[in-house]
């Protein structure tokens, strides 16, 4: 069993995850099952949740408690917001971003795997590949979560049959490929009963991959963002020395480096860098970092200094994929703010060109408002032009919020380019 | 375009542990902070994670000072090894230090003690009084989403109305490393550069970054009663009654807070590897072993938070 470790954890690794399922697939068991076995669970949180079972007549605890937070849901008896967990195991720490599962809150999912490095999608093994399901991968692929792992489920219903599992497999392997999905990856589990979540089954020989916790422990980390171009939007100008200071999104920097500051493109020398009050000649993606040039002045937050060799295209014009995350609609013609990285922007949603059905992954040309949970492809037009990357070369450069300039409110996620292209 | 990825060589002194990762998102949530909103806070009480937050806003702006205050909202209910360390700490790092004191809402009658002598509930207005007094806009608080079960859905930026309070179901959604704090007028953003941390996270940082604590958080001999199956330390506040029966244990601090419902913990942990292993091994989360208020419901953290509280 899999316990919390110290030795290790201070130069352990951090992978982050989100969780999608259909309504009763068995997620918020799961999790709870993940929490519980992999001791996660405390005393005290164990007794509430069995006071809690108990209070609604239950015989015995229901893991699922475990996770459902808030009051309205607990009444409601579905999830209906991200909730993060937190755990740990011998040589990894764990985010996972608890995403519910209905077809109204595609947007949830987008929320959770727009930071995610893994997503884990749940089926019904009696119900296998469902529309849910596809539309659960498609944003998987849409957002680039780097691996994917299928949680099939509920193995004990259908006699733990070595068939069904091989049906569903096979099906899901091939909507992935469909989508461009580097790395996937099923295990058929029972999360009731804890087979294959933590200690491997033993009502399924047959299946000789790593349980569901052992793969979250396994996969390969390395996203390789250090092999990306540079990429440093400045956050703040810092009191005392004037460095702009940020945290770079991709790639590396080195003392000696020659880079651009964007949008201007006015050409510099890096000549120190900082990470956090400590002098380094050479500093990653992740890292925050202050810099100093050999230029003086003028560069400030909004700029990005980036790799003179590669660098992003500079616009006033985006074609983005959106997801629109607002209850109000967004229509063409509208003003919004488009925060991208550190920069804000003033444009026009010049176009509103299709629909992305997620479960078919066709477009169907539509230029209606959009309402929430839509993915549609749009075209921006800038007041002042942004230095930005396709979002499949560069997550983090290539990634767009569109807010309400009235009042502040959050509408859409864009994605720079074309959807999974 | 098309960037080749040639598979590149990472230096073992570009690795990053999950702690480097962690204090890496929490200073860029200070500085998306700092470059944002016009006048920030940070809430600043002494206690640990406080203290690994001050660390981190720190460090975010060297070689440069700390460009916002720091506030401690003083419950009157204080331990005095706490109040020491906060003014040393303010002394040490030229900070600006402002202060909202319960008592003097409780003198002048803007608010009643409770019957059960906990001041912990009534920081709430003295907390939105200040807020609107200084008209702060962003208040860094060094709430963990793995403390209780209301935060694991609380956002990074979360706003607060006028009233300064919380909606759970009005929350904008939080993308990528993408925040917005825009606010209405007259409210703010409370923000939690904190949020992924566990507490284990953050006794590793302060050994790894050897940030000094007031003394309470190591074990120590004091005179102790038993309230609720709970250590509390006798004072001002009115504890103990008369029933109750003071002794004198070796103890330590798991959080700091009101005197009269921070429980203490018997233990011998008496260095921060010690407290480290102790913690490891603990099978009762932070709140359960020294929150008397906690327990009232299991929902009481939720109405409170919805109230203003942090
Ligand atoms: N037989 C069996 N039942 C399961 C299994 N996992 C979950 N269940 C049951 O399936 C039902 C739904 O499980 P939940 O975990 O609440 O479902 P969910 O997917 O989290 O649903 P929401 O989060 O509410 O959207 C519950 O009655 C569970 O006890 C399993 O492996 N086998």
């Amino acid at each position: 069993m899999t316990t919390l470790s110290l030795d290790t954890a201070r130069d352990s690794e951090l992978l982050r995850l989100a969780t999608a399922g259909s309504v009763d697939d068995g997620k918020s068991t799961l999790v709870g099952r993940l929490l519980y076995d992999s001791k996660s669970v405390l005393a005290d949180q164990l007794e509430a949740v069995e006071s809690a079972s108990r209070a609604r007549g239950y015989g015995q605890a229901d893991l699922a408690l475990l996770t459902d937070g808030l009051r309205a849901e607990r009444e409601q008896g579905i999830t209906i917001d991200v909730a993060y967990r937190y755990f740990a195991t011998g040589n990894r720490r764990f985010i996972l971003a608890d995403t519910p599962g209905h077809v109204q809150y595609t947007r949830n999912m987008v929320t959770g795997a727009s930071t995610a490095h893994l997503a884990v999608i749940l089926v019904d093994a009696r119900h296998g590949v469902v529309t849910q399901t596809r539309r659960h991968t498609a944003v998987a692929a849409l957002l680039r979560t780097p691996h994917v792992v299928l949680a099939v489920n509920k193995m004990d219903l259908v006699d733990f049959a070595e068939e069904r599992f091989a049906e569903i497999d096979d099906e899901f392997r091939r909507l992935a490929g469909s989508l461009g999905i580097p790395d996937v990856r099923s295990i058929p589990l029972s999360a009731l009963r804890g087979d294959n979540v933590v200690d491997a089954s033993t009502e399924m020989p047959w299946y000789t991959g790593p349980t569901f916790l052992q793969h979250l422990e396994r996969v390969d980390l390395d996203e390789d963002l250090t092999a990306l171009p540079a990429r440093l939007p400045v956050q703040y100008v810092l009191p005392g020395n004037g460095a702009p200071a940020g945290q770079l999104v991709a790639g590396q920097l080195r003392v000696g480096q020659q880079v651009l500051v964007m949008p201007t493109g006015r050409p510099a020398v890096v000549t120190a860098i900082h990470r956090l009050g400590t002098p380094t000649e050479h500093a990653r993606a992740g890292m925050s970092i202050s810099v100093q040039l050999d230029v003086e002045g003028d560069v400030g937050r909004g700029d990005m200094i980036v790799a003179a060799d590669r660098i992003p295209t500079t616009t006033r014009q985006v074609s983005a994929t959106l997801c629109h995350v607002a209850e109000r609609r967004l229509a063409e013609g509208a003003r919004v703010l488009v925060q991208h990285q550190t920069r804000v922007v003033g444009g026009t949603v010049a176009s509103i060109v299709d629909r992305l059905d997620l479960a078919t992954v066709e477009h169907t040309p539509n230029s209606d408002p959009l309402a929430v949970n839509d993915i549609a492809s749009v075209v921006l037009d800038l007041d002042e032009p942004i230095a930005a990357d396709p979002y499949r070369l560069i997550r983090g450069t290539g990634s767009l919020l569109l807010i309400d300039p009235r009042d502040g409110a959050t509408l859409s996620a864009g994605l720079v380019g074309p959807a999974f292209r | 375009m098309a960037f080749t990825q040639t598979a590149s060589e990472t230096a073992p002194s570009l690795r990053m542990s999950y702690l480097d990762v962690l204090e890496a998102e929490a200073v860029h949530i200070i500085r998306e902070v700092a470059g944002t909103l016009e006048r920030p806070v940070l809430l600043f009480s002494g206690g640990k994670d406080s203290a690994v937050m001050l660390h981190l806003a720190r460090k975010a702006f060297l070689p440069g000072l700390l460009p916002f205050p720091v506030m401690h909202v003083d419950t009157g209910h204080n331990f005095p090894e706490v109040i020491e360390y906060r003014d040393k700490v303010v002394a040490e790092h030229q900070l600006t230090l402002r202060v909202a004191h319960v008592q003097d809402y409780i003198d002048d009658g803007r608010l009643t003690e409770r019957p059960d002598g906990s001041r912990n509930p009534l920081q709430t207005v003295p907390l939105l009084d200040a807020i609107g007094q200084h008209r702060f806009d962003a208040v860094f608080g060094g709430g963990r989403r793995d403390e209780e079960k209301a935060r694991a859905k609380e956002r990074v930026f979360s706003l607060r109305d006028e009233f300064g309070q919380w909606d759970p179901r009005q929350q904008r959604p939080e993308l990528w490393n993408l925040y917005n704090g825009r606010h209405d007028p007259g409210g703010h953003v409370r923000v939690f550069p904190l949020s992924n941390w566990t507490e284990l996270d953050v006794w590793h940082y302060i050994a790894r970054e050897e940030i000094p604590l007031p003394a309470i958080y190591f074990a120590h001999q004091r005179r102790v009663f038993l309230r609720n199956g709970m250590w509390l330390a006798p004072g001002e506040w009115g504890g103990p009654r008369r029933d109750e029966q003071v002794q004198e244990r070796t103890v330590r601090y798991r959080t700091v807070g009101d005197m009269s419902c921070t429980g203490a913990l018997v233990s011998e942990a008496a260095t921060i590897d010690e407290v480290i292993a102790e913690i490891s091994l603990s099978r009762i989360t932070e709140r359960g072993s020294s929150r008397a208020d906690d327990k009232l419901s299991d929902t009481a953290m939720e109405d409170r938070k919805r109230e203003g509280y942090f």
